[in-house]
């Protein structure tokens, strides 16, 4: 078999498995005449792997381990922070927000402030963030596809946008539920199975660690260059070329066929098709968008590697910014009406931390391996790609082509467990909010709201996946995190409250991230604050909501007693009238 | 390089998201409008006439008096305005709280007995401060059906006949948009009547039947007999349930279940029945008894009038937002036009419970969510309904 069979054949076989299961699941479990069995809700351990199976994204399945391996220590706090958020959702929200009755946040927000315009807010929020969630998913999704079979960017997000479009409008998805719970497991075997083999071969090689000085090449490496590309140079290093490169000094462009040539220390320019290939031991030169770090740096939290500025104050804005964000994402809190009851709602997130914990220990050793593995991504910048190439560089031969094609199996998973699940969501809210929220109108919405991030990954991002992702958790902590807590805990929360806090908040997180996906100059502390806003757009959130509260006393909603019962008495007690049934 | 296609490309984010806010936040068309100065005027009562309603539309009551009195008193122009229900005050807006309101239900006794229009000079609204811009009421009744249910007044530093004809038109508009409230909350007592009334409906053939179906096997079968009696035990509590127009998919269904084993018990091997529910729309907010009446529809027409077995499908989806629920039966079907008359509030079609159950849902949920009958003679007969996930003020 070709390089590019096994990939073509996994991506075609998840693909194929997921429409399977979501068409099927339904009928092979649920044809029966006995009509307990078909009416059994679904249990705690399923939903929460239904939820880890939506929630574990691009962002998780690869981003992870390229940030580690560009930036070091500090990247650490996503896969906590991922996990953490349901820590939080779990203490503050979980069990209200099942109470509530609420399907999607804006249903919330109208529940608890009785305001169509609050509604109405929440609706453009949920839109904005499924959509900075849904672009690094397509922009991975080209990645994998193209690394694996070899064609064009856009073909992969291409393909995932329309199996998620057709699979959300037929419906075709008829149990979600067991489709993303399968989607849980198969991104947890194709992370798991691989990392023992890594493991074994990282163990025969002896045991490389990053060294203490810059990332060199391990072995004799040849570079392909898929995309253009400037790359810093800092020791004069000599590489056999192949492909048209600019020089710093002289800016002259010379095509090179397979000859030897001295890089001088500058940074140089690469157009793609190109090959370079280094000798062993040599320094990776670093993509123009990264700064290069010596080991010891890489391995010590706080030193601001890979030249993030004010490391700090970065790390608690992403604490933040993940911790209080998980609860505002759009379709985690579909999954969770799937609960009967606030109590298995709180079950359900606790066996959802313990999943994403155990996933989340994965990410972490492609990291570190990547790191030692496969440092010429840092001179191409496509550090998202280092979990899909170690299974080849560390293994090889057959059994590392078919750990290759299992990891893209399972990313491929991710990109579409998440990608519907968002689609969903955001097009419940376009049809409901927007149109007259028919069958035909939500159709109507899930083609749009896949085609808008769909888009808008064709411009070039030079961002990390995990960091755009990290944007839509900043926007999400910064709006619909006051409003949960706030509505959850607080019956002063008033309309003209909760609009201004969700617009101040929202609005902020939005312009600075934009700012930042934009490409704009992030120098100086005044980058650090748009590439990280959580940390202010948060607090000033919930000042702003709870002090426009305050100054308008005379709004608080009028059924907010009867609303505050509903949110926090067991449902048992609603229930009491009927007397229990006599054995 | 790379920053310039992406500030296009957010750029174009933007935009969408700006394209998507202006309908989403829009409240209103654009206040400019081109006329006389009449036309204009005319705008402005009949805008302010729109705001008052909507109050008025809970009937009278002080929270709704007090948003309304707001805009009658920019229709009349007037320093002050009160709304009394011939009680107590409901409601007062404009100069004079402090000195007049007490009088206020004082001022309106006259009315309440006359049911006409009066004028009360500076005699009666006495008034120390010299500088007070009260000082006649032209007290207006507001009647409901003939009978006087509260007054109108407005306060002026003069009367004149102009606002006396004011104060009457905008008292009987008033009265009209109380009318219709009375008329809406007739409308829900009635919806109530009939849940009621359908809550207390088993028929008593299916009660005669299932009995007769017990008792044969209270010899042959003990233990069965003693399980389906249990089972008719909690199918008559939970439809006689006195409380709660709403219940979960999940409870309604179990009802349907236990009403199909009594049916099974009775029918034996004729009844069939398949079930397809994605487990994600069990905890759904449905109408109480939505589906029970669907279900004993299907029943009978799938088994009655025809020999062999009948086949009973009830299926529940998942679709985004909503619940997509539907019933089928491969029976004799029933004739469309019938379907038509009975859903148009018919009460002779043999159905009562699919009209109970159209209507019940398209008050709640709005008209888009009404009932859709598939049926021809002999071709089966399907029920198809939505059910939003969520609605505001719905809850089990």
């Amino acid at each position: 078999m070709s390089d590019t069979a096994y990939g073509v054949a996994a991506v075609g076989l998840v693909i194929v498995a997921t429409v399977l299961i979501g068409s099927f699941a339904l009928r092979f479990s649920r044809t029966t005449s006995d009509f307990y069995v078909a009416s059994r809700s679904v249990s705690p351990v399923w939903n929460a792997s239904a939820i880890g199976g939506e929630y574990l994204s691009a962002a998780s399945f690869l981003g992870i381990a390229g940030l580690i391996l560009a930036y070091g220590a500090d990247m650490l706090w996503f896969p906590v922070g991922y996990t953490a958020g349901y820590l939080v959702l779990l203490v503050l929200v979980a069990a209200p927000l099942r109470r509530s009755g609420a399907y999607t946040l804006p249903d919330f927000a109208e529940a608890r402030t009785e305001s169509r315009t609050v509604r109405r807010i929440a609706s453009i929020l949920v839109v904005t963030i499924g959509w900075l969630y849904l672009l690094p998913q397509l922009v991975g999704a080209g990645l994998t596809v193209s690394l694996a079979t070899g064609a064009p960017e856009w073909v992969g997000g291409l393909l995932i946008a329309v199996v998620v479009v057709f699979s959300v409008a037929t419906g075709g998805m008829r149990s979600i539920t067991f489709v993303q719970a399968f989607q849980y497991w198969l991104k947890l075997t194709a992370l798991a199975v691989p990392v023992l083999f890594l493991v074994l071969a990282w163990r025969s090689d002896g045991g490389p660690t990053p060294g203490a000085g810059p990332a060199t090449f391990p072995d004799r490496t040849a570079v392909h260059v898929t995309r253009d590309t400037g790359f810093v140079v800092t020791d004069p290093v000599r590489v056999l070329a192949d492909g048209l490169l600019t020089a710093p000094s002289s800016g002259s462009s010379t095509s090179y066929a397979g000859q030897r040539v001295t890089l001088q220390p500058g940074t140089w320019r690469v157009i793609a098709p190109a090959t370079l290939t280094f000798p062993a031991g040599a320094v990776v030169p670093h993509a123009t968008s990264l700064q290069p770090s010596d080991g010891d740096d890489w391995a010590r939290p706080l030193s601001g590697a890979g030249g993030r500025d004010h490391p700090l104050y970065a790390t608690y804005s992403l604490i933040l910014a993940l911790f209080f964000g998980t609860m505002g994402l759009p379709h985690v809190l579909v999954r969770f009406y799937t609960n009967p009851d606030g109590r298995a709602a709180r079950r359900t997130t606790l066996v959802v931390l313990a999943l994403l914990g155990g996933f989340y220990l994965l990410p972490t050793i492609y990291g570190a391996l990547a790191r030692v593995y496969t440092p010429d991504l840092l001179l191409t910048g496509r550090t998202d790609t280092a979990v899909l190439l170690l299974p080849e560089r560390m293994v090889g031969g057959t059994l590392g082509q078919l750990l290759t094609a299992l990891v893209t199996a399972g990313a491929v998973a991710a990109f579409l467990s998440t990608s519907s699940g968002l689609t969903v969501s955001v097009a419940g809210v376009l049809s409901q909010d927007m149109l007259r929220g028919s069958v035909r109108d939500f159709r109507l919405a899930a083609a749009f709201s896949v085609a808008v991030p769909f888009v808008l990954s064709l411009g070039a991002f030079s961002l990390a996946i995990a960091d755009v992702v990290g944007l839509a958790f900043a926007v999400a902590a910064s709006s619909f995190c006051p409003l949960l807590v706030l509505g959850i805990w607080w019956r002063g929360l008033t309309d003209v409250g909760a609009t201004a806090g969700l617009l101040t908040g929202g609005g902020l997180a939005t312009a600075a991230v934009s700012a930042t996906i934009a490409g704009v100059d992030r120098d100086g502390w005044a980058g650090a604050l748009l590439a990280q806003p959580a940390a202010w757009t948060v607090p000033v959130a919930f000042a702003v909501m709870v002090l426009v509260s305050l100054g308008t006393p005379h709004r608080v909603a009028h059924g907010v007693a009867r609303t505050m019962v509903r949110l926090h008495a067991p449902e048992a007690v609603a229930l009491s009238a009927h007397p229990p049934r006599q054995p | 390089m790379t920053g310039t296609p992406a500030v296009v490309a957010v750029a174009v984010a933007v935009l969408a998201l700006v394209a998507l806010a202006v309908p989403l936040l829009r409240g209103g068309r654009s206040r400019r409008s081109f006329g006389t100065s009449a036309d204009r005027a005319a705008f402005a009562a009949l805008h302010e006439a729109s705001l008052a309603a909507p109050p008025l539309r809970s009937g009278l009551t002080a929270a709704g008096a007090t948003r309304a009195v707001r805009h009658l008193r920019s229709l009349l122009g007037t320093a002050a305005v009160a709304l009394t229900d011939g009680e107590s005050l409901l409601a007062w807006d404009g100069a004079g709280e402090q000195l007049h309101a007490d009088a206020a239900v004082a001022h309106s006794q006259q009315t309440n007995a006359s049911g006409r229009t009066e004028v009360l000079g500076p005699g009666v609204v006495l008034c120390r401060e010299p500088d007070c811009p009260i000082r006649v009421a032209v007290v207006a009744p507001l009647t409901v059906e003939g009978r006087v249910v509260g007054s109108l007044a407005a306060y002026a530093q003069s009367t004149s006949a102009g606002l006396v004809r004011a104060t009457d038109e905008v008292s009987r508009w008033v009265s009209t948009q109380l009318e219709l409230a009375e008329l809406e909350s007739s409308r829900t007592r009635l919806m109530e009547a009939e849940l009621r009334a359908l809550r207390a409906q088993i028929s008593p053939h299916f009660i005669y039947n299932t009995l007769t179906a017990i008792a044969s096997f209270v010899r042959t079968d003990p233990d069965r007999a003693r399980e389906l009696l249990l089972e008719f035990a909690d199918f008559t509590r939970y439809s006689f349930r006195r409380h709660g127009e709403f219940t979960t998919l999940a409870e309604e269904l179990r009802s349907i279940d236990r009403y199909l084993l009594l049916e099974r018990a009775r029918f034996g091997d004729r009844l069939q029945v398949t079930v397809q529910v994605a487990p994600e729309v069990l905890p759904v907010t449905v109408p109480f008894l939505c589906l029970q009446p669907l279900v004993e529809n299907a029943v009978r027409h799938g088994l009655e009038g025809k020999p062999g077995q009948g086949r009973i499908t009830i299926v529940a989806l998942d679709h985004g937002s909503e619940a997509l629920i539907s019933v089928e039966d491969d029976g004799i079907g029933i004739e469309p036009d019938a379907v038509r008359r009975t859903l148009s509030g018919d009460p002779d079609g043999d159905s009562v419970g699919l009209g109970n159950v159209d209507e019940r849902l398209r008050q709640v949920y709005g008209d888009d969510f009404g009932l859709v009958v598939e049926t021809a003679p002999g071709a089966g007969t399907k029920v198809s309904l939505r059910i939003p996930k969520y609605r505001a003020g719905v809850h089990p």
